[in-house]
């Protein structure tokens, strides 16, 4: 049979795809579909003078005042969370506000960002923008710059959708000197509201509890409430944000590097009705479980309430409460008042949280 | 959980109504009495809430073996990892077994080493996960008291009314009563009283127990997990022992009938029979455990696999099974906070949420160099 070839139009080669919807192992080769992505993606939400530049590094200022007696203070943290969305925040939001409190709890004014990226091949690039536009939102609030950032892709399998590893960058001034070791023996201890929300959110959009609650995570730049607090106690000690490991890790730790006892009283402690519900029903004492936006303060005892007062006043600490004070005491240890009138140990989490069987 | 569960709740931690408790246990207490909490929960809330430093120093509290973690025998632990770590096998289990040490590892290690295992919250997920992998045999780990019996009964029948062929478990249920029974019948038995197991009531009622309570003169009070609930629990107890009573009483009718859950207790009888079973660190007990219904044995794991022979090695330190027994208490084992410790654990009281011993340092209870006046402090 004859071959028509007034149809045949010689040989061609395919279109190439123009992967506009997924992540592809070629955005992460360092060629025109990285350079693509960045131009798209990254640039557009984190334009900034450093950034905007195009180098391999940044170049940034520090504040201009004070630098002789000033530090340089670095925080880094990767980021890891399934499901990358949860109630009341996802990955990208957990990235900037983590690394920004990690820094802000030295006291520091948190300056500048950087961000290192892996994705897992298949990642849909309108996730990818979501999750970026949240860490832009997030950084804008805290007043933040993501000057510098760097992406890799992995193949299918190799990642869990994003993984997000940020550096931080503050300045600190010399005056201010905060620490897990600067806890003194009638200090008042103060976190900045309720307790566990950030872990039982997550575990809940897991899907894995078995019930629902209505728990949203407290992720959030805790940078100004950290100003608040400075300014209305120059003497304040000791500011953590308790994550993974929850208050009594956090505790635990300071209670060791300060050489002090601390003591708790159970009823003063502020937790979410559904929070601790969903503890009761899994067997988790709230205490353990992580949170992402909430700061233990330790400061004089004299100073608690003007303290307490004026975090009150802020965004992220209107449910701020004294929960305990510093001890000469059984040094190393965190104790527990009960509402009983008994006491108990707060002892650091051995592992990984379980639920119970029954 | 809704409010107004949450808000009940809190009565039930109302210190001023668990004050006035403790002053009446105090005031009508004469003389030194051991009494059992036979559950697990209520050591850890007991310890938890601080209870025990608030009796009266003469009240005894004994911890027994109602923790489901501690007394699952050895052997089937070391089934339970010989079946996780063949091929094509997804093992589920109850998050509190993960770290429970066979005779050379645990669930945990055998994960990282590539081994399917999952946590689940009901064994009704394992149903699930087993439709979703259809070229997966799915083992779910029965374990438990009668308080996880009907759920787990009622995976076998749903397993069943879906054909699933690649559904079984891994059955070690335990009872309560017959562990009364032999907690009491043997021959260095001091227990006085019993707090019976609330949960566990709520499933069986507590129509077992009048016999119990006749043939050892025995008072039984059945008892629930909040401060008041556990004080309520050991004032009825005490009020008996003084006035020479040993009746069954319902301290937590808010949960329990006399007559408990028939629905469940159907569910039971139907997928279940009593057998004997080993009671880790205790040994055997005549009637004590439940096994698969013959017509169930598809789905009966220990047929479905073949395992090897078993060789159990446990610890030679471990007095686990004196502690579920009430013969001795965490302190006095030379390991207790030691060589055993949350990271290290050498037996299952170590491990569960549940143990005594994992109970007795989470919250400090005689911790070399706490001493009772700096807790006051």
């Amino acid at each position: 049979m004859p071959v028509n070839l007034s149809s045949f139009e010689g040989p061609v080669c395919p279109v190439p795809i123009y992967h506009r919807d997924q992540i592809v192992m070629g955005h992460g080769s360092g060629g025109r579909m990285t350079a693509d992505l960045i131009r798209d993606i990254f640039q557009p939400a984190f334009s900034n003078p450093s950034l905007d530049e195009g180098n391999d590094f940044a170049s940034v200022s520090v504040p201009t005042f004070n630098t002789s007696n000033g530090r340089l203070i670095v925080s880094v943290d990767s980021h890891i969370v399934k499901p990358v969305f949860f109630p009341g925040g996802d990955i990208g939001r957990l990235a900037i506000c983590g690394t920004v409190n990690d820094v802000a709890v030295s006291g520091a004014k948190p300056l500048y960002i950087t961000a290192g990226f892996i994705l897992e091949e298949g990642l849909p690039i309108s996730t990818l923008q979501s999750i970026v536009q949240s860490m832009k939102s997030a950084a804008d609030e805290a007043g933040v710059n993501v000057v510098a950032g760097d992406t890799k892709v992995v193949e299918k399998g190799g990642a869990d959708q994003i993984f997000i590893t940020t550096t931080g960058f503050g300045w600190l001034d010399s005056t201010i000197q905060i620490g897990g070791q600067y806890a003194r023996p009638g200090d008042s201890i103060l976190v900045s509201g309720t307790l566990g929300d950030h872990g039982i959110a997550v575990l809940s959009a897991r899907g894995e509890l078995g019930f629902e609650t209505s728990v949203c995570s407290d992720t959030a730049p805790l940078n100004h409430l950290v100003d608040t607090i400075l300014q209305a106690s120059p003497h304040t000690h000791v500011l953590r944000d308790p994550t993974r490991g929850g208050v009594a890790t956090t505790l635990n730790e300071i209670a060791n590097q300060s050489h002090v006892g601390i003591t708790l009283v159970e009823e003063s402690i502020p937790l979410n009705p559904a929070t601790r519900s969903a503890c009761d029903m899994l067997g988790f004492d709230p205490l353990y479980v992580a949170n992402e936006g909430k700061l233990i303060v330790i400061v004089p005892q004299e100073e608690a309430q003007i303290v307490l007062n004026s975090m009150k006043q802020t965004k992220y600490g209107k449910d701020s409460a004294i929960i305990g004070q510093i001890t000469s005491n059984h040094p190393g240890q965190v104790l527990m008042q009960t509402p009983i009138g008994g006491t108990r140990l707060l002892d650091v989490l051995a592992g990984e949280m379980l639920p119970r069987i029954c | 959980m809704t409010s107004d569960t949450f808000s009940m709740l809190n009565q039930f931690r109302n210190a001023n109504l668990v004050k006035a408790g403790i002053s009446e246990i105090h005031r009508i207490t004469t003389r030194h009495w051991a009494i059992m909490e036979i559950c697990g929960g209520q050591t850890h809330a007991i310890l938890r809430y601080g209870l025990d430093e608030l009796l009266p120093e003469n009240i005894e509290l004994v911890h027994g073996p109602g923790c489901p973690v501690c007394v699952t025998p050895l052997e089937l632990i070391d089934k339970a990892l010989a079946i996780a770590a063949q091929p094509n096998v997804i093992f589920t289990t109850f998050g509190d077994m993960m770290r429970v040490p066979g005779s050379s590892r645990d669930l945990f290690s055998l994960k990282a080493e590539g081994a399917q295992v999952r946590i689940v919250y009901s064994p009704l997920d394992a149903i699930k996960i087993a439709v979703e992998n259809p070229d997966k045999q799915v083992v779910f780990f029965a374990i438990g008291f009668e308080t996880t019996a009907p759920v787990n009964a009622m995976s076998v029948l749903q397993a069943k009314n879906l054909g699933l062929k690649n559904f079984s478990i891994l059955v070690s249920q335990v009872c309560v009563p017959p562990a009364m029974h032999a907690i009491l019948g043997a021959p260095q038995n001091r227990v006085q009283g019993f707090l019976a197991a609330g949960h566990v009531c709520s499933v069986m009622g507590y129509w077992e127990y009048p016999p119990i309570a006749e043939k050892y003169n025995i008072p039984i009070v059945v008892t629930g997990f909040e401060p008041l609930d556990l004080v309520e629990g050991i004032l009825f107890t005490i009020r008996q022992l003084e006035t020479g009573k040993h009746v069954v009483e319902n301290a937590y009718s808010r949960v329990v009938s006399e007559n408990g859950n028939l629905p469940a207790q159907e569910m039971i009888r139907l997928v279940f029979e009593p057998c004997d079973r080993s009671w880790r660190g205790i040994g055997e007990i005549p009637m004590s455990g439940l096994g698969l219904r013959k017509e169930f044995n598809n789905y009966n794991a220990e047929s479905r696999f073949e395992i090897g022979n078993i060789q159990t090695k446990e610890s030679d330190i471990c007095i686990a099974g004196q502690i579920l027994q009430g013969i001795k208490k965490p302190p006095e084992c030379p390991a207790f906070g030691t060589i055993c410790n949350q990271d290290h654990p050498l037996g299952a009281t170590m491990v569960s949420s549940e143990g005594a011993c994992a109970a007795y340092l989470r919250y400090g209870r005689a911790r070399k160099g706490i001493s009772e006046n700096q807790y006051a402090s």
